[in-house]
């Protein structure tokens, strides 16, 4: 009795949490140039007109360049950071694990902020390379919680039988570390990528004239004839993250399945 | 010695990061405030150092407003969320067959532009939106609703939404994390459902609730997206107002000043409402 109206409302949570963003694919089709019921018929259109957006093309070309290196450099500080808090006994690890994470109790606004004041007294341009420093402010943090937990995760007996069978610590890491940090890098690149690719506030104080996609849509959302076409972006850009995010589990469960036969 | 040269490389592995945060957080933190004491004058800023701007952000009654709204909305949106969460994670934690199955299905929503997402809600409480056009087809009214867009009520809703996945992950897995053998214990000691949820689900999944009611405090009460989008200007917000002195009147003194002010301010409430729910968390145990 008590199990079937907690699943009613689980199911009524879903659509709570469905409904709105399948507006997006559902006027993305809709043959008009207003959003509004009823819906007027079937068209493509829109995809087509998206697919010709040259302005469109750049700012994801943008996007993508600062996602990439975003992802990359928070995850390679992350790594280093995340293997000196867990594997040694360092005085002030506490205060410096405190301060990396700051940014998360700090509102986006005055990260974005801070840096275009600083940028400014430099005498330094906004730039796409501004955006990366201000994506690592909001990623980093995110990419140590990740890899922290993974390093906690598995036995470091492995590490020191390694060593005590004679491997330096080069070879340590590349044939017992990183396989078994494997998972926490794939899902701390993932989660910084998506993070900064979404990244808005940041980015559209920093980037100057190169447009992010976010800073993109911005622009777009304020000309209601361009309404349908930055919809069908929503829609393209949910399809895809769904198609990545389930080959990632796909992969994870590969590893997991691996390590059982393994040992 | 040796373990002297074993900190050192600990330190080295640390300090790239230390750099980098240190370069990005905290020389643009410091400068902000060096910047808030100063005046606009002209295109650059005055000569000599002034609590000016700080005496106009408190002593303002329009500016006070904006910073209690901001508060006030992101206080609701955080108990809505966590609130309608619980019962969520509740569910995928101790009932669901198919554990993964709703993870998945939970997290799917928020894997668009947050832009969008937010853009959505404009769209199905708008005027010819979703809500009205489905109500004037059922009949149940014959004009449009103007109440539903623009005001702090649609801000609130369109958080909650946008930032559901933060309430739902961290309390499923505080839940999840429980030992089931205290649960069975606490019945087997002759704990109603209700008495057992108290005493022990609840307060062993605090740490869950806190983390996810500051993971949406602190960005929803500096969130500009969602004022700007749903808003209108009953829904207007610290951010709307700290955005207009750096892109439109250039007032970057008094800019800073809001930022950091704002920045105080969440960072007190926050800490605040930690201890307290911790040492309520204590108290019912």
């Amino acid at each position: 009795m008590k199990n079937k109206s907690l699943l009613l409302y689980a199911f009524a949570y879903l659509a709570f949490l469905y409904v709105p963003v399948l507006v997006l694919p559902v006027f993305s089709f809709n043959d008009s140039q207003f959003i509004a019921f009823p819906l007027s018929g079937f068209t493509t259109r829109w995809y087509g007109a998206l697919a010709g957006d040259s302005a469109m093309q750049h700012a994801l070309g943008n996007s993508l360049k600062v996602g990439i290196v975003t992802a990359l450099l928070s995850t390679m500080l992350g790594l280093a950071a995340a293997r000196a808090v867990t594997r040694y006994r360092l005085r002030g690890a506490g205060a410096a694990l405190g301060f990396i994470s700051l940014p998360l109790f700090i509102p986006d606004i005055v990260l974005g902020l801070s840096l275009l004041m600083l940028l400014g007294a430099m005498g330094l341009p906004l730039s796409l390379a501004a955006v990366v420093l201000g994506h690592l402010l909001v990623c980093v943090p995110f990419a140590l919680t990740v890899l922290i937990a993974r390093f906690e995760g598995f036995d470091r007996n492995l590490e020191e039988a390694s060593a005590d069978l004679g491997e330096d610590g080069w070879m340590t890491f590349w044939r017992i570390t990183a396989p078994l940090m494997l998972p926490g890098i794939i899902a701390s690149l993932l989660l910084t990528f998506i993070t900064s690719f979404d990244e808005f506030l940041v980015a559209f104080f920093l980037s100057g004239t190169e447009a992010t996609l976010p800073i993109y849509i911005w622009g777009q959302l304020r000309f209601p004839e361009r309404l349908p076409m930055v919809l069908a972006l929503g829609a393209v850009i949910l399809a895809v993250s769904v198609v990545l995010v389930i080959c990632a589990e796909y992969v994870r469960n590969l590893g997991v399945k691996d390590r059982v036969v393994g040992a | 010695m040796a373990d002297n040269g074993r900190n050192a490389e600990g330190y080295g592995l640390l300090a790239p990061t230390l750099v980098v945060m240190g370069l990005a957080l905290a020389a643009p933190l410091a400068l902000m405030a060096i910047t808030s004491l100063k005046d606009q004058s002209g295109i650059g800023f005055g000569q000599g150092w002034t609590l000016d701007e700080y005496g106009a952000v408190l002593g303002r009654a329009s500016y006070r407003l904006l910073f209690l709204r901001s508060v006030a909305i992101s206080a609701v949106v955080t108990l809505v969320t966590v609130a309608l969460a619980y019962p969520m994670a509740y569910f995928v934690a101790f009932h669901a067959r198919r554990k993964f199955f709703w993870l998945v299905a939970l997290t799917i929503p928020f894997w668009t532009s947050y832009l969008l997402r937010v853009f959505a809600w404009k769209i199905i409480l708008g005027f010819n939106g979703v809500i009205n056009s489905g109500l004037m087809r059922l009949h149940l009214i014959d004009q449009p609703l103007g109440v539903l867009l623009y005001n702090p009520f649609a801000v609130v809703v369109t958080l909650a939404h946008a930032w559901a996945a933060f309430a739902i992950l961290p309390i499923y897995v505080s839940l999840e994390k429980i030992d089931r053998s205290l649960l069975e214990a606490a019945s087997d000691l002759g704990d109603s459902a209700l008495r057992r949820f108290l005493r022990i689900t609840l307060p062993l999944s605090m740490p869950g609730v806190i983390g996810a009611a500051v993971l949406i405090f602190v960005p929803t009460t500096g969130d500009f997206v969602t004022p700007s989008l749903v808003g209108g200007p009953a829904g207007t917000m610290i951010a709307n107002l700290i955005e207009v002195q750096f892109n439109g009147v250039g007032n970057w003194p008094l800019g800073a000043a809001l930022s950091l002010v704002s920045m105080a301010m969440v960072a007190v409430i926050a800490g605040l409402f930690v201890a307290s729910a911790r040492a309520a968390a204590k108290a019912v145990r």
